[in-house]
């Protein structure tokens, strides 16, 4: 591991080891995960039968999968936009982070997307195979999708933590940031395809969404790995996770900058 | 000249109030390897100043170099040579083994494992941390935490060592260890030492030089005699006696000792109790900012 290196993979660890100490906790989002996967089953299921056992391309085992990987994929995509950083900025913790020989917000990203890839063991998995066991789903037979769908997860867990990033770094100037979280609450999780898949959207709310990152986050991830899009489709996909990766990610760069003339560190 | 301040200015700007100017046309010269106490008063612009020389706060106007970096633009390579404890702030992960920690900074500066190894065990064996290095920093007791801190700070064997309010909340035998064990550490390595503290016992026991400052004004720089002179009588023997009655005993410490003032005292009375107090910090600075007039 070159040096240069070495600290974010260090703060990826720690962001992994942090989140297992919350078994409890963890355990509760499952529950909670899982009772509102039963809700989605009842109502689009319901759904793809009124509409003769197919809607959208979706039939009732893609629905399902659809369902799980979504309601799984929630430990490790920031739809709610808080993160340490915020509390950071808000108490003038950050004074500790400026003080350090590192990129401040490349070891904020590595942290929480090591929160988001253990959230795979105790919410992702077993999400999927509560489904997988309960309802049942379609899932790729084929190695490929399942390659190229790791991937994709990662890219999304990466841009769910540099958009949070971009998001926390208005507390430079705002202090408070709860009023930007809720809002990016209530349209993260609709783009991002948590509630239906964006594909249902009419086109003009299909190409609003596809204009914000949300969709690379957790819609696409889920497209590629259920094997809903493959061959050049998924590659198309993950082109333009990269393109949001580097946009959210020059943004919360910019914006780190600019807040570091503007703070003024909070509490002495 | 490792610290170098000149005319160093910031201005806050207040939603209806006028501007706060926390720190005036500051100039500040500190040499390698002197210890120097930076005091003053809550809101004399102590903590608006450290950030300015570690980079973390754009100054409003003047300029300052830091280890002869410009803490702006050198940020990085600054924080390689610079050692800072905020005492109100943790630079622990919280939810981690303290042992942790050690190794995630060591990572942070590029410390190589035989390095990192050695320095590690020094600061552990000095500061005794081995018996809480699994211990989550949450669950560490403040005095155990604040060492944990100062090894946090010092890992990477800084040449200036930046401590804000290191004592804050210890009790005297904690706060005692961390003077001890920071003398001896600028004796082992020739650290320079920056300090602010409301505790008079960390100036007298670590600070070779003062430098109090008021409404972001220097007010006084000079040699820690110095300021014992002007305010050692401030130090009171507060007895208890034996017929219910209390009695202060105000003494200059730089001329008789507790001690004899104590035995002077239970000559002419039955003691029951006593107890020493220092003078406070805010007193300090008020009358060397009097006499400065």
């Amino acid at each position: 591991m070159p040096a240069t290196l070495a600290p974010y993979w260090r703060l990826f660890l720690a962001g992994i080891r942090q989140q297992s100490t919350y078994r409890l906790a963890m355990f509760g989002g499952l529950v909670a995960n899982t009772t509102f996967g039963f809700l989605k089953v009842a109502m689009l299921l319901a759904t793809v039968r009124a509409a003769g056992g197919e809607i959208q391309g979706y039939d009732i085992g893609e629905m399902s999968a659809y369902i799980w990987l979504s309601q799984g994929l929630l430990g490790s995509i920031n739809l709610n936009g808080r993160t340490a950083f915020a509390d950071r900025i808000k108490t003038g913790d950050i004074a500790i982070d400026f003080a350090r020989p590192m990129n401040v917000q490349w070891g904020q990203v590595a942290t929480e997307v090591g929160k988001s890839v253990y959230a795979l063991l105790p919410r992702g998995l077993p999400s999927v195979a509560i489904g997988a066991l309960v309802v049942g789903m379609t899932m790729p037979v084929t190695p490929l999708p399942y390659l190229l769908g790791v991937v994709s997860l990662l890219l999304g867990f990466v841009i769910s933590a540099t958009t949070a990033y971009a998001l926390n770094t208005t507390g430079f100037w705002l202090v408070e940031t709860r009023g930007v979280q809720v809002l990016y609450m209530v349209v993260s999780g609709f783009f991002a395809g948590l509630f239906v898949p964006i594909s249902f959207f009419p086109g003009w709310l299909l190409a609003i969404a596809q204009a914000t990152p949300f969709p690379s986050m957790m819609m696409f991830p889920i497209d590629i790995v259920s094997g809903r899009v493959t061959g050049s489709g998924a590659y198309a996909l993950l082109g333009v996770q990269l393109l949001w990766l580097l946009v959210t990610a020059v943004l919360g760069h910019v914006l780190t900058l600019a807040g570091r003339r503007k703070v003024e560190i909070q509490g002495g | 000249m490792i610290i170098e301040t000149d005319q160093l200015t910031r201005e806050f700007k207040r939603r209806g109030k006028p501007k706060l100017v926390a720190v005036d046309h500051l100039d500040i010269r500190v040499e390698p390897g002197e210890t120097v106490g930076y005091i003053g008063a809550n809101g004399a612009g102590k903590s608006t100043t450290i950030k300015m020389l570690t980079g973390i706060l754009v100054p409003t106007s003047g300029s300052v170099r830091t280890c002869g970096l410009d803490p702006l633009k050198q940020r990085r390579e600054l924080a390689r040579r610079v050692g800072v404890v905020f005492g109100q702030r943790s630079q622990l992960w919280w939810d981690l083994p303290t042992a942790e920690s050690f190794t995630i900074l060591g990572a942070i500066h590029h410390l190589g494992r035989t390095e990192l190894t050695a320095r590690r065990d020094e600061l552990v064996e000095q500061l005794e941390l081995g018996e809480f290095l699994s211990t989550p920093v949450r669950q560490l007791s403040l005095g155990q935490r604040m060492r944990a801190e100062v090894a946090a700070a010092l890992l990477h064997s800084p040449q200036l060592i930046i401590l804000d309010e290191p004592t804050i909340g210890l009790d005297v035998l904690s706060k005692q260890r961390l003077r001890d064990f920071l003398v001896a550490e600028r004796r082992r390595h020739g650290t320079t030492l920056l300090l602010t503290t409301h505790d008079m016992g960390d100036i007298e026991r670590l600070c070779e030089r003062v430098l109090v400052v008021d409404h972001g004004r220097l007010a006084y720089d000079g040699s820690l005699a110095g300021l014992s002179r002007t305010v050692g009588a401030q130090r009171v023997l507060v007895v208890d006696l034996a017929d219910g009655t209390r009695q202060r005993i105000p003494f200059d410490a730089e001329k008789v000792t507790a001690a004899t003032v104590l035995a002077q005292a239970s000559e002419r009375a039955e003691v029951r109790d006593l107890s020493i107090e220092e003078p406070d910090i805010e007193d300090v600075v008020r009358r060397i900012y009097s006499a400065a007039r």
